[in-house]
């Protein structure tokens, strides 16, 4: 579904990116782990061509969409959740809804189906959205990102700050999402949460990838996860 | 009291403390009038630069210079049609105002969409670079203005059925202040639901907020971008074709004399607020005829007194932009 093979970015100096390899498979959700700074976010921004990669190929489906700007990249039916969740403040949440819903007024069945997986949004259908709490953002912007159906779903951080309750929610939420057989690329920090539900897994370092397997394989594999993150999972019961 | 309605009641206790100063119903009611048509006029003005600041992250101090052009459009047009211009009756009237601000409006709006496409498009993200440019864009206009126009003032006799006054018992309103209320609060009007109403008001808001997220979502804010721009462009001719008429005359500094004004209006409502800069320009006009009214010398003054007090209250202004 998603390929990107020898992808550099540059941001002002900083080589960032320098030749990142590695395959998102067709109705899989793979996660991209890292040590803070090794360049997971960058990767998704890249693929959303918000950053240029400066030399590489990424694709998406048969498209190569390395050159392409970044509304062009969303039209093919990516979509992108960003760390600081990218919500707008100012508008309600139906109103961020509506606008995520390029084809006009979002489907009934479709969000019936978002307010089971998020009931939160339904409660707070005319709040503005900056008025939610951390973790009914969060909902907010992963339910805009598949308010329509998607080919592939960027995922930067999903649990970042969230109370375990709610990264319990957003686990059942993401394993409702898998059943529809979406890709979703997920980077995190949070290895319960990783673990949890990725099929695939890439782990970054120092902006290029330094594994690639099954998230189980390395789950069960305590020596290679302190290899590569530095922790064990004894740490994250 | 919601936080919302807060800068109403502090428009409100502006109004109703300078009536014991003013000490007359009759010079107070007018003052008042003449205070909000003068906020109206401004809102006009800065309406549009306070999109682009707040959507487009661009500083342009160019922004008189649509104003000016504005008001020397309307006025040639308002003088080649003085025979209507000057005939007794509305309707009359209306035909030559009509075509004066539409042509206004139409070549602000062609100069907007020249400066975007011209000057500020390759300094997007720079400021620095931006107020430089737009600088000297601005100097360029007005030596065009002075080469198409000449360097002198132009008189423009109003339109015959905008002159004079209405009488409610002592007090006197002028009939062009009463229109500029008219007109300003039908932009308003329209803004607002054109904001909140509508599918493109929402991706300006959303814009404002945050233009990169937009663009993320498959929307093209380049587009967005020229079309604010233009708009904009395009509300300074209209403020300026109103503000021209208010005068009785055009210069070629006209715009740069209300450009302090706009300014402190856009930073007071909060960039990128269209309903702040609506409060922020009845604050304005406001203060400043109070004040030209009690103390004359402090006219100008109390606008700057005004945006320091308002930025101590509130340091992102009355309606801040979520960012």
């Amino acid at each position: 579904m998603l390929s990107l093979a020898g992808v550099n970015t540059h941001i002002g100096q900083y080589h960032i990116l320098q030749g990142v390899d590695f395959e998102v498979p067709r109705g899989s959700l793979t996660m991209l782990l890292g040590r803070n700074g090794a360049g997971k976010t960058t990767c998704l921004r890249t693929i959303m061509g918000m950053w240029r990669a400066s030399a590489g190929r990424v694709l998406c489906g048969a498209s190569e969409i390395q050159d392409m700007k970044t509304p062009e990249i969303a039209r093919l039916g990516i979509a992108y959740v960003p760390e600081n969740m990218g919500i707008f403040a100012g508008l309600t949440v139906r109103e961020n809804m509506l606008l995520a819903a390029r084809g006009g007024a979002p489907d009934e069945k479709r969000l019936a189906w978002i307010f089971g997986l998020f009931p939160a949004l339904e409660k707070f259908w005319q709040t503005a959205a900056g008025n939610l709490s951390g973790g009914q953002k969060q909902m907010l912007a992963i339910a805009r990102a598949i308010v329509e159906p998607r080919k592939l779903l960027l995922v930067d951080e999903p649990t970042k700050g969230l109370a375990p309750a709610i990264i319990g929610n957003m686990i059942e939420a993401f394993r409702e999402l898998k059943r529809t057989d979406t890709t979703i690329l997920v980077v995190e920090q949070n290895f319960h949460f990783a673990q949890s539900l990725g099929d695939a897994v890439a782990v970054m370092d120092s902006g290029r990838i330094v594994h690639r397997g099954r998230m189980d394989a390395l789950a069960a594999d305590s020596a290679l996860q302190a290899k590569l993150l530095g922790l064990s999972l004894e740490a994250h019961p | 009291m919601k936080r919302n309605g807060l800068p109403l009641a502090l428009l409100a206790v502006l109004v109703l403390g300078a009536l014991p100063l003013v000490a007359s119903l009759p010079i107070w009611i007018t003052l008042t009038v003449a205070g909000l048509a003068m906020g109206m006029m401004i809102f006009m003005m800065a309406s549009g630069l306070t999109l682009v600041f707040g959507l487009m992250d661009v500083m342009n101090f160019a922004h008189g210079v649509f104003i000016s052009v504005g008001a020397y459009a309307a006025a040639s047009v308002l003088l080649a049609l003085k025979g209507q211009a000057q005939a007794p009756g509305l309707a009359a009237n209306l035909l030559a105002i009509g075509p004066a601000v539409l042509a206004a409006m139409a070549l602000a709006a062609a100069l907007g969409w020249f400066f975007e496409r011209v000057i500020i498009r390759p300094v997007y993200g720079d400021h620095l670079r931006q107020i430089l440019v737009t600088m000297g864009g601005l100097i360029v206009v007005e030596q065009l203005i002075i080469v198409i126009w000449g360097p002198d003032l132009i008189p423009l006799p109003r339109p015959a059925a905008l002159t004079g006054s209405f009488i409610f018992g002592d007090a006197a309103i002028e009939r062009y202040r009463v229109l500029a209320v008219a007109v300003g609060l039908a932009l308003f009007g329209a803004m607002w639901l054109l904001l909140n109403r509508t599918r493109i008001g929402l991706l300006v808001r959303a814009g404002v907020e945050n233009a990169e997220m937009v663009e993320a979502l498959g929307y093209r804010i380049r587009r967005l971008f020229v079309g604010v721009f233009v708009a904009g462009s395009a509300l300074a001719g209209l403020g300026g074709a109103m503000w021209a008429m208010y005068q009785e005359s055009v210069n070629v500094q006209m715009g740069m004399q209300v450009l302090v004004m706009i300014f402190i209006v856009v930073i007071i409502g909060g960039l990128g607020s269209v309903s702040g800069c609506f409060v922020g320009a009845l604050l304005v006009g406001l203060m400043a005829n109070y004040t030209g009214f009690l103390a004359p010398k402090l006219a100008l003054g109390s606008n700057i007194l005004l945006m320091v007090l308002v930025l101590l209250w509130r340091p992102r202004g009355l309606y801040p932009v979520a960012k």
